[in-house]
């Protein structure tokens, strides 16, 4: 059996005393960096400034719209019973056109429920919900207004937010559109 | 106006005014708990509480949490005992508040025939009133504890006070080293005998006789038993919120916990004035006793002068780069309020510099204006010292992590107490020496 000295154990160190000037004089350093360049502080001064978030951040959730202003969502609910919370709740209607069956006629996103995982995005056949809007500070003051519906989500022009964002997908799990990365 | 009356007057101003300097130590130190602890951990402090504007680098801080504090809901619990629940804050304020009394802020000065004394109270015990005091501000801690009715509390009272007792002893001992190299125990003669430089051994060393180079052994316990004795990191197991909730004072709410708090503070404040007077000549000027500032009429005003000189330079130019650093993040009277603190302390800067260049340039000075100068420079010196006391305190709670509980017992009985009395009987056989 080996026996592995542990540092600081031994003789003066245990004291400690050595060691408490180097502390105090680690934290002056600190001190007369952020005295003599106050600029350089790593402080994001919220809400006047905002952090930068990354291209991969699961932000907000957003339902995504057909050029004809109508959702992408079929209703197959592939992404309700993918959420580990339970939060999606979708009431499907019947649309006229044969190739788009349904709709969505009720699209409710519990936020206080959400655990702001993904997997709605990623079992998603169509591109329809995304979670990239970079809204993250989500409070309010009513339980009602935390929970998102349709018309919320969907309020929005189909901008990219994040480029990069969506991860590359299988080209048969999208709706016709190859051109994104 | 008879001598009896003067000296009556003398004294109770002194009173006053030694009850006032804690109380206004109180939201200068939280100021400087809050912005110092900020800049040592790469944070900006309190920087949003305004009045229309005006934020005073995070002064205006202190009367939000003071508002906060007194707008909250007084509680008491159901089952708590009333007389001690609420006894409990108010000896520990005043058992904070009455060690300031021994202390002399200034040498005492002659005018018209009088003599106006900086001294509130000069006991022929001295220095042992202020440990009688501190030793019977463990009561408020018990009694918090207990009187709670809750069994965190009660455990964090009394955690609390064993350590406060325990490093009472080895503060004892190191204090006992130091009246045998003083040879006395009145607060005014600890502080004149420092005064003079240093004399070891019949060599007259160009340092001044402070109590830090004559007995530095004893300043380090003393120093270490005073973060202890008011349950400063690194010794407050009693109060540290992941240990113990808040320790003794969990069940007290709006003023009471606000008196608790300000008792805390006023303990650091009394404990940064005992080193200071002890340890480093209270209001002497380095190299410039008082018979030698008394005999050179304007050398207090130039020191003075200069000392005024680098402080509002210093925080002019702090508070120029801090101004700087946030001009582009804000409009209108939040913008420009920096500029003008730190124009304010240029101008105190300025100030500082008229008196130096009239104390140097300006001739015979009026006679008050000299004797004036010396208890307002002797004053200010022992402000710096308090003042750099404060900060240590400050920059020791964010550097160092907490003592477990049994780490700091055996701190304090088995490697203290023996420093302490080896202290004693180092410093006893060089005094025998010596003579």
């Amino acid at each position: 059996m080996k026996i592995v000295p542990r540092p600081g154990t031994k003789g003066l160190q245990r004291y400690y005393v050595i060691q408490v000037f180097q502390g105090l004089l680690v934290t002056l350093r600190h001190v007369f960096r952020n005295l003599f360049y106050p600029g350089k502080l790593p402080v994001i001064y919220y809400p006047e400034e905002r952090k930068h978030l990354p291209p991969a951040m699961r932000g907000r959730h957003r339902l995504m719209k057909r050029e004809d202003g109508a959702p992408r969502c079929t209703a197959c609910m592939l992404c309700a019973t993918a959420c580990p919370a339970e939060c999606i709740h979708i009431l499907a209607a019947p649309v006229p056109d044969t190739e788009i069956e349904k709709y969505p006629e009720k699209f409710d996103i519990d936020m206080l429920r959400c655990v702001f995982c993904g997997f709605c995005v990623d079992a998603c056949p169509l591109d329809a919900i995304r979670m990239d809007v970079p809204e993250i500070a989500l409070a309010d003051y009513t339980r009602e207004s935390l929970v998102f519906h349709k018309e919320f989500l969907m309020d929005h022009h189909n901008e990219e937010y994040a480029p990069g964002y969506n991860p590359p997908r299988p080209v048969k799990w999208t709706h016709g559109d190859h051109a994104r990365p | 106006m008879s001598p009896a009356l003067f000296a009556l007057l003398n004294r109770g101003a002194l009173t006053v005014v030694v009850w006032i300097i804690p109380l206004s130590f109180i939201p200068f130190f939280i100021w400087l708990e809050r912005k110092g602890s900020a800049i040592i951990q790469d944070r900006s402090g309190p920087d949003r509480t305004n009045i229309m504007g005006v934020r005073m680098l995070g002064y205006i801080q202190n009367f939000a949490d003071t508002l906060k504090l007194l707008l909250k809901e007084n509680l008491t619990p159901a089952k708590s005992y009333g007389f001690y629940f609420l006894l409990a804050p108010f000896w520990s304020m005043m058992i904070a508040l009455l060690p300031l009394l021994v202390i002399p802020l200034a040498a005492p000065m002659d005018i018209a025939g009088r003599t106006i004394l900086f001294q509130a109270a000069n006991f022929d015990v001295g220095v042992l009133y202020i440990f009688a005091i501190t030793s019977m501000g463990v009561f408020g801690v018990i009694l918090a504890g207990w009187s709670s009715n809750n069994k965190f509390a009660l455990l964090g009272g009394l955690r609390s006070s064993a350590q406060m007792i325990s490093y009472e002893l080895s503060m004892g001992l190191a204090l006992v080293s130091l009246l045998m190299v003083y040879q006395g125990v009145r607060m005014d003669g600890i502080v004149e005998t420092q005064g003079n430089n240093l004399v070891f051994f019949g060599q007259a060393l160009p340092l001044p006789g402070w109590g830090i180079f004559l007995q530095p052994v004893a300043f380090l316990l003393f120093l270490v038993s005073g973060f202890a004795e008011t349950n400063r990191n690194p010794f407050d197991l009693a109060e540290g919120e992941s240990e113990l909730v808040a320790g003794y004072h969990v069940e007290y709410s709006s003023v009471k916990f606000a008196l608790f708090f300000m008792a805390e503070y006023v303990n650091m404040a009394v404990v940064a004035f005992i080193l200071s007077t002890l340890f480093l000549g209270g209001y002497q000027v380095p190299f410039a006793s008082t018979e030698v500032l008394r005999s050179h009429p304007n050398l207090a005003l130039g020191i003075w002068g200069a000392i005024l000189l680098a402080g509002g330079a210093l925080f002019g130019y702090f508070l120029y780069l801090q101004a700087d650093a946030q001009k582009h993040r804000y409009q209108g009277v939040k913008k420009w309020e920096p500029y003008v603190l730190s124009f304010a302390a240029f101008g105190k800067g300025l100030v500082g510099l008229t008196a130096l260049l009239w104390a140097i340039f300006g001739g015979p000075l009026p006679g008050l204006v000299v004797s004036l100068s010396v208890p307002v420079l002797q004053f200010t010196c022992l402000l710096l010292k308090v003042f750099f006391f404060c900060w240590l305190f400050v920059w020791v709670r964010w550097t160092l992590p907490r003592f477990r509980y049994d780490q700091l017992m055996r701190l304090g009985w088995k490697l203290m107490l023996p420093l302490a009395m080896l202290n004693l009987l180092v410093t006893a056989v060089l005094i025998l020496i010596q003579k």
